[in-house]
C-alpha cells in the first residue's frame, strides 16, 4: 500500500501535472499537422526530457504519443488527411459523416473510443504484461507471415465496391511497394538510378496524395457537385457518444481486445491491429453495406483498436526491452537513461516507478478527453471558411505534410503523382483503402515469406511446423474459404429440402 | 563625378561589402542543419539528436536535426556530403559509408566528407539464445566446422549490412566457407534478436549494447566481443582473441562530418564545439547510461579510422561476392 502511495505522489506532483499538460498540447498540435508523426513528436521530446525527473520525463512521453495518436484522426475526419497508416482505415467513414454534417458524431466517436481503447490497453498492461510478453516472445516471421496475410485479406473485406474492383487496388498498392532497396535482399527495385526512389515509396506521402489531394481534383473537376463538409458543432460532442457505446458494445470490446493483443506483437502493431478490426467489424455487422459510406461503426471498433495496440506496444518493451513499434523504441532509450531498465524484474524491483508510470497512463487518457475536446474546437474552425479557398490550403497542407516526412522535394512530387492515381481510380470505381493497405503490409509479407523460406531451406511445410504458425495458417485459409463453405452448406440444405 | 567613376566604385562597394559580410559576421550567424540518415527513433537518431542539443549550447545557435532515411543509408549521406560546404549544414555520418560504394549503390565514398570527429564505436559481437547448448564462441565454432551448413543460422540486420558483414568477416578469419551460415535478414538488430529468441535463427553477431536488456533477462548468452579489449558493461564477455583466437574486430562507429571545403573559421569553431560537446558531461552520461561505447578521435585519426574499415570490409565484400 505505501508503495502505491508513493506512487501517487510522484505522479500528483504539481510538476509532473504541468508537464503532461504541456506535452499534451503539444502532443495534440504536432498530430493534428499532417505528416507530422506522434513518432516525430515523441523524438523531438527526447532531448528536453533528458533534464526532467524520471517519472516527468516518461509522462511527457506518454501523454505527448496518446494525444498526437488521436489528433492524427482530426485531419482525417475534418479534410480527409488522414495521419496515420492506422487511421486510414476509417478515413473516409470518418469524412463522409462531415459531409454529412455528423462531423461531431465522428470526432466524438474517435475521442472517445480512443480513449476507451487506451484505457483497456493501460489495464491489460497493468495486469498481464509478464504472460503476454512470454506469448509474443514465441513469434518469429513464421507466425507474422501469417498475421500479415490475414491484414491484406482484410483488403477484401473493406473494399467498398466489387472484390475485383478491391483487388486491383491491392495490386496498384503492392506494385508500388515493391520500388526501392529496402526489400530481404537489398537489391534496388525500379528506381532508375534515382537515389530518392532507393528509399522507396514513403507511405505517408503516398497516402496524403491518394485521399486528399484526390478529393481536391475532385473538387476541380466536378466543382460545387460534390457538396461541402460542414463545419460540425462541439455541442454535446461527448454526450452523444453515450447512445453508440450503448448500441455497440460487442464492437467496442473486440477492438480493444484485438488492438491490445496486435499491439503487444513486436512486429505488428496499430495500423495491422486497426485494418484487421475495421475488417472484422464489417464482417460480422448486420449493415455491412454502411461500411465506407459514413458509418459509425467501423470508427467504434477500429478507433478503439488502434488506440489500445499502442499500449499493447509497451508490453514487450517494459518486459524485455523489446520495441512493440517506433515510439517504444524512442522510449526504451529514455528507460535507460532514466535508470529504469527494461526487463522482468523491473516490476519488482522498480514497483513504484512502473506504478507510477502506469498511473500517468490512465492519467493521460482521461486528460485526452478536455485537451481532445478543446483540440476538435479549435481544429473545427477551419471548416468556416469557403471552399474556394479551402481547397488551397489543403493543397498547401498536403505539401507540407508530404516535405515533413522526407526532408525534401521528393516527397512533394511522390504526393502529386499519388493524388493523380487517387483521382484517377476513384474515378472508375476503384476503392483507394486497399491500396494503402498492400502499400504498407506488401514489404512485411514478402520479408517474413524470404526470411521464412531461408530459415526453412524452402520447405513450404514449414509455415504449418510450429503450434502458432499452424493455428494461425489454418484460420487464415478458414477465412478464405468461408464463403464456399457456406455456399456448400446452403446447397446441401436446398438439396435435402 | 560621372557615370563611368560611380558605376565601378558602386560595384566595388557592393562587392566589398559581399565578401566582408561573412568576415564581420562571426560564425554562426544563424541555426545549424544536422542531417541524420536513419529515422527519428533509432540509435544514430538518439546520438544526433543529444549531439545536436549539447553542440546548441556551445555554439549559441539552433541545431536541427533532419532525418533523412533511405536506401541504406544512401540518401541521407548524398544529402551531406551534397551540401554547400558554408559550416550551416552538417550530419551524422555511419559505417554504411565503407559499404555502400562497394555495393554499387553510390560513387559516394568517405573521401567526399570533411570528418570532424568520431564521437562513438560500438564493437561487435556474438550472442545466441540462452537454451542453445554452446557456452562459449570455440563450441559454437566447431558445430559451425563440423555440422553440415545451415546447422546455425544468423541474423540481426539487412542481407549485406553491417553485422551480415560482422559474421562473414569472423568465419573467414576462422577459415570456414561462408556458406557454412546462412544469413538471414532482418530489420535491424532489434528483430533479429527477438527472432533468435523465438527460435527461428541460432545466432546473432550484432552490438552486445542491442542485446543488453535480453542478456539482463537471461534470454541471451553474449559468447565474445570483436574488440580490442573487453567492454566495460561486459567484464565477464571475452574479446574474439580470447574465446577462438581469431583476430577479427569491428566496430560500428558514428562520425560528425560535413561537406569538403569549407571555410577554416566555421571548420575551427565547429571542431572546437565538437569535442567540448563530447566531453560534456550530458553527452558522457547519455551514452553511458544508453550502453553506446564511448570513442573519440578527432578529424585526422578518425579519417584514417574510416579509411582502415573502407579496405577492411571492402575485401570481405569482394570475397563474399557482396561487392560490385
Amino acid at each position: 500500500m505505501s508503495v502505491l502511495a508513493q506512487s501517487f505522489a510522484m505522479v500528483f506532483d504539481p510538476q509532473v501535472l504541468m508537464v503532461m499538460v504541456l506535452s499534451g498540447a503539444f502532443g495534440l498540435f504536432v498530430g493534428a499537422i499532417p505528416g507530422l508523426t506522434a513518432t516525430m513528436a515523441t523524438a523531438l521530446l527526447v532531448p528536453i526530457t533528458f533534464f526532467m525527473e524520471p517519472i516527468a520525463a516518461i509522462a511527457s512521453i506518454v501523454t505527448a504519443s496518446a494525444m498526437a495518436i488521436f489528433s492524427g484522426d482530426i485531419p482525417g475526419a475534418l479534410l480527409r488527411i488522414p495521419g496515420t497508416p492506422a487511421s486510414a482505415a476509417y478515413v473516409d467513414d470518418a469524412y463522409r459523416m462531415t459531409r454529412d454534417g455528423r462531423g461531431n458524431e465522428a470526432l466524438g466517436a474517435l475521442l472517445v473510443f480512443s480513449v476507451i481503447g487506451g484505457v483497456f490497453g493501460t489495464i491489460v498492461l497493468i495486469l498481464a504484461s509478464p504472460i503476454l510478453a512470454e506469448i509474443a516472445l514465441k513469434f518469429s516471421s513464421f507466425e507474422y507471415f501469417w498475421l500479415v496475410l490475414l491484414g491484406l485479406s482484410a483488403a477484401i473485406f473493406v473494399s467498398p465496391g466489387s472484390v475485383p474492383r478491391g483487388l486491383v487496388a491491392l495490386v496498384i498498392g503492392l506494385v508500388a511497394a515493391c520500388v526501392g532497396m529496402d526489400n530481404p535482399t537489398a537489391e534496388p527495385r525500379f528506381t532508375f538510378g534515382n537515389v530518392d526512389l532507393l528509399g522507396g515509396i514513403s507511405f505517408i506521402p503516398a497516402m496524403i496524395g491518394l485521399f486528399a489531394l484526390a478529393e481536391v481534383l475532385r473538387y476541380l473537376v466536378r466543382g460545387h457537385k460534390t457538396g461541402a463538409p460542414l463545419r460540425p458543432s462541439t455541442k454535446g460532442l461527448l454526450k452523444s457518444q453515450l447512445p453508440v457505446i450503448r448500441r455497440y458494445p460487442k464492437q467496442m470490446l473486440r477492438g480493444n481486445v484485438t488492438g491490445t493483443l496486435i499491439g503487444a506483437l513486436p512486429g505488428a502493431g496499430a495500423d495491422i491491429a486497426a485494418w484487421i478490426s475495421y475488417a472484422m467489424s464489417k464482417r460480422f455487422s448486420r449493415e455491412p453495406e454502411k461500411f465506407g459510406k459514413g458509418h459509425v461503426e467501423g470508427l467504434v471498433e477500429a478507433g478503439a483498436s488502434n488506440n489500445a495496440a499502442v499500449s499493447g506496444a509497451w508490453i514487450p518493451a517494459l518486459v524485455f526491452g523489446i520495441p512493440g513499434d517506433s515510439i517504444t523504441a524512442i522510449v526504451i532509450g529514455v528507460l535507460y537513461i532514466k535508470g529504469m531498465n527494461p526487463g522482468p524484474t523491473i516490476f519488482i524491483n522498480q514497483a513504484e516507478l512502473i506504478n507510477a508510470l502506469f498511473i500517468v497512463f490512465l492519467l493521460a487518457n482521461l486528460l485526452m478527453i478536455p485537451l481532445g475536446w478543446l483540440a476538435i474546437r479549435a481544429a473545427t474552425t477551419i471548416l468556416a471558411v469557403p471552399q474556394k479557398i479551402l481547397m488551397p490550403i489543403i493543397t498547401l497542407f498536403c505539401m507540407v505534410g508530404a516535405f515533413a516526412i522526407t526532408n525534401s522535394v521528393f516527397g512533394i512530387i511522390l504526393m502529386l503523382c499519388f493524388g493523380i492515381i487517387g483521382f484517377l481510380m476513384e474515378e472508375n470505381d476503384i476503392p483507394i483503402a486497399p491500396a494503402i493497405l498492400g502499400l504498407v503490409l506488401g514489404p512485411l509479407l514478402e520479408q517474413h515469406f524470404i526470411t521464412s523460406m531461408i530459415k526453412a531451406d524452402g520447405h513450404l511445410m514449414a509455415f504449418f511446423d510450429r503450434p502458432i504458425a499452424a493455428g494461425l495458417g489454418i484460420f487464415t485459409i478458414l477465412v478464405w474459404c468461408a464463403p464456399l463453405i457456406r455456399r456448400a452448406i446452403l446447397r446441401r440444405k436446398e438439396a435435402v429440402t | 563625378m560621372d557615370r563611368r567613376t560611380v558605376l565601378p566604385l558602386l560595384a566595388a562597394t557592393l562587392t566589398l561589402g559581399h565578401w566582408a559580410a561573412p568576415a564581420l559576421a562571426e560564425y554562426p550567424e544563424r541555426p545549424i542543419e544536422m542531417i541524420v540518415p536513419w529515422g527519428a527513433g533509432g540509435g544514430t537518431d538518439a546520438v544526433g539528436r543529444i549531439f545536436g542539443q549539447i553542440l546548441q549550447e556551445e555554439l549559441g545557435k539552433p541545431v536541427n536535426v533532419v532525418n533523412r532515411t533511405g536506401g541504406s543509408g544512401v540518401v541521407g549521406h548524398s544529402a551531406i556530403a551534397k551540401a554547400k560546404p558554408d559550416g550551416y549544414t552538417i550530419g551524422v555520418m555511419t559505417i554504411e559509408i565503407d559499404m555502400m560504394h562497394w555495393q554499387g549503390l553510390t560513387d559516394l565514398t568517405y573521401k567526399d566528407f570533411d570528418i570532424l570527429a568520431l564521437v562513438n564505436a560500438d564493437p561487435g559481437g556474438i550472442m545466441v539464445s540462452a537454451d542453445a547448448p554452446w557456452k562459449d564462441a570455440a563450441a559454437l565454432r566447431d558445430t559451425i566446422k563440423a555440422d553440415p551448413a545451415g546447422t546455425v543460422k544468423a541474423s540481426g540486420t539487412g542481407q549485406g549490412g553491417i553485422w551480415h558483414l560482422n559474421l562473414l568477416g569472423w568465419l573467414m578469419s576462422e577459415g570456414i566457407p561462408v556458406e557454412a551460415v546462412p544469413f538471414v535478414p532482418s530489420q535491424g538488430a532489434a528483430a533479429g534478436l527477438t527472432d533468435m529468441v523465438a527460435g527461428g535463427v541460432q545466432m546473432v553477431p550484432s552490438s552486445l549494447a542491442e542485446g543488453r536488456s535480453l542478456i539482463d533477462a537471461t534470454r541471451v548468452r553474449a559468447l565474445a566481443s570483436m574488440s580490442d579489449e573487453r567492454q566495460a558493461m561486459f567484464p565477464d564477455v571475452p574479446t574474439l582473441k580470447e574465446a577462438t583466437g581469431s583476430d577479427w574486430k569491428l566496430s560500428v562507429w558514428r562520425a560528425i562530418a560535413a561537406p569538403k571545403d569549407m571555410p577554416p573559421e566555421a571548420r575551427e569553431k565547429l571542431t572546437a564545439a565538437i569535442e567540448k560537446a563530447y566531453n560534456s558531461e550530458s553527452y558522457q552520461n547519455f551514452m553511458k547510461e544508453r550502453g553506446f561505447g564511448l570513442r573519440w578521435a578527432a578529424s585526422e585519426e578518425a579519417t584514417a579510422l574510416v579509411a582502415a574499415d573502407d579496405a577492411s570490409l571492402g575485401e570481405v565484400m569482394k570475397k563474399a561476392g557482396l561487392a560490385k
